[in-house]
Order: C-alpha cells, then structure tokens, then sequence
C-alpha cells in the first residue's frame, strides 16, 4: 500500500527539456495542498485512510452535515472529500496540509482516475476485434464482431462474450510513471507520460504500488 | 492562455531570430562526443516550419556531397546554440517539399530583396 499520496487535477500535457537536453513528454498535474479532514485508524475504522479536502469552497454554500464535518474537524471547507489509503497514517494530523513536494523527482508513482467516456463503442474500438475484409464479398459487415458462438449445442450464447457497449468512464490507474518534477510553489507534479481522463479531471497521484524497479535502458 | 503555459514558460526561447520558409539559416549545433561539447553548424534551406509553443519545429534542408540531408528542430531546443540567417528566399508556399525532387538550378531558391 502506498505510503504518499495526493489529489490533484491534469491540466493536459506537453513537453520538457531534462538538463542532458532530451525532450521529456509531461502531464502537468496541479496539486494545490490538500487538508486532512479526518484520519482513518485500523482500530476504529478496519482500515488506515486519510479524509482529505482539496480547493475552497464558500462555507455558506455547503449543507449541514457538510459544515459540520469541516467544523469539527477546524479545517477549511473545500471542493470534496476524497479518502486516501495509505499504509500507516500515525504520523499526520487533522488539519495538516500536504502539499506535492511530497513527492520528488525521479520516483515512480500511480495515477488513478475516471478515463475519457467513449459511449457506446464497437467491437473494434472497445476489444481490438480486428473486423472483417474491406471487400472479397463482405457486405456491410466490415466492423461486425462476427460469431458470438455455435449452434444447437448449446444453443445459447456464453457468459462473458465480449460484444459492443459502454467504453470508458470507468476507473482507470496507470502504473509506475515516473516524476519528473514536483512544485510545492507552483503546485503542480509533471508527471512522464500520459495519465487517464480529461484535461479538468481529478486525478489521484500516490507513490508506486508495485515496488516499481526501474527497467534498465528504459525510463531514462 | 492554455494551462500547461505556465510549465512552457520555461522551456521558450526569447533569442531565436525571425525566420521563415525559403530563409537560409546557419544553425548553431551543440553537439556533445564523450564529455566534449563542441559546436556544430548546419546550413541550408527551411522547409518546413510548423506547430507552436515549445512543440513548434523547422527542418533545415541542405545538400551534402549530392545526398540531400534534413534536419529537424525543436524551434525552443536548448541543443541549439544560436541561429543565423544568411539570406531570406522568396517562395509562394509554407511547405517547400517540392526541392526533394529537383537538383541543381531548378532547387534554388530566389533571394528576397527589399
């Protein structure tokens, strides 16, 4: 499980010089800091979190339970609430502010968030079919998925056939991209690569799960 | 103003001359061999400039021993030392891809004159 993680918003991509003068593709990340609204225990909650909020919001625009969440824990009213999962929280207070030099250059982190919505997409968009011929007689069959199964046995169409249907719009987590710069002052992490979802997005950013060895001769 | 402008800030060079297709350059190359760093310069023709922001990139075509040799460049590239202009040209098209197909007299370019 991680042990740093932030929320932030992508802001789109572009590109960078390192120091060597090699082009770096980036997603910029803004990271403004994010409050602790409230801390997760194993003990009392199962499971070790911490509630953060990120943004400002008008205090007189929230409901009550929303205020009364944010007064009890004294911390200012923000856009949302998002809980990060972290392995041990018993270093962090409520009402402490993270900001993204938690972070720093050159370590790999995980980005989650909501992908692009596609709506309804074809086989070949949402599976890789490859299709069907151009031409050779096929007839308005060229991005039909084909046969979905036999015949009078069994006579019915298996379970988990892969077919036309809602495409993106779920939650989507990139492993192991690298940081490439991490601004406390600016608020932003750039971030080596693509990352999911729109330019507006919330994004959530935390230190990679998977160990993340750097493969030789790749990342540079 | 696009979000990411902040970050391209950086990136932008404010000492790169005025230049544009048909236009004779020398481009001032850095190039690094082990730990030395020398300087490189590669003359010819622009013939192409396109894109925009730190994206924005030119190509430089010149003729070395009769085998045509284009470079491609970053416009903000930091490997750039300094960009000269030898002379202007006087062309009708922004693309001029056409000098791939021809030799000799008929690839010049008229000079611009004002």
């Amino acid at each position: 499980m991680a042990n740093k993680a932030l929320v932030g918003e992508k802001l789109g991509m572009t590109q960078i010089w390192t120091d060597d003068n090699v082009v770096v593709p980036v997603t910029v990340l803004r990271v403004s800091p994010v409050r602790v609204v409230q801390i997760r225990t194993a003990e009392r909650d199962g499971y070790a979190a911490l509630q953060v909020t990120y943004g400002h919001k008008d205090a007189r625009k929230l409901n009550r339970p929303k205020a009364g969440h944010f007064e009890a824990a004294g911390v200012e009213p923000g856009l949302g609430l998002v809980e990060l999962r972290l392995e041990d929280v018993s270093e962090f207070q409520v009402g402490q502010e993270l900001a993204a030099d938690v972070f720093e250059a050159g370590q790999l982190v995980d980005v989650t968030a909501v992908s692009k919505g596609k709506g309804f997409a074809g086989v070949m968009k949402r599976h890789n079919f490859k299709g069907q011929p151009a031409s050779h007689g096929a007839h308005r069959v060229h991005r039909k998925p084909g046969a979905v199964g036999q015949c009078a046995t069994p006579a019915r169409v298996f379970k988990g056939v892969r077919m036309a249907g809602r495409m993106g719009a779920a939650q989507v987590t990139t492993l192991n991209l690298e940081v490439v710069r991490a601004d406390a002052e600016q608020q932003v992490v750039l971030v080596r690569g693509a990352v999911p979802g729109p330019r507006g997005g919330l994004v959530l950013v935390r230190d990679a799960i998977k160990g993340g060895q750097r493969v030789a001769g790749g990342a540079a | 103003m696009n979000p990411t402008d902040l970050i391209d800030q950086q990136s932008l060079r404010d000492d790169i001359p005025e230049f544009a297709p048909g236009d004779t350059l020398k481009v001032h190359v850095k190039v690094v061999e082990g730990n030395k760093e020398r300087v490189q310069v590669f003359q010819g023709a622009v013939i192409r400039r396109q894109g925009g922001g730190v994206q924005e990139t030119f190509t430089v075509r010149k003729v070395s021993y009769g085998v045509g040799v284009e470079r491609t460049f970053p416009v903000h590239s930091p490997i750039i030392e300094k960009i000269e202009r030898v002379s202007r040209g006087d062309v009708r098209r922004a693309k001029l891809y056409y000098l791939r197909d021809r030799v000799g007299k008929s690839a010049r370019i008229k000079e611009l004159r004002d």
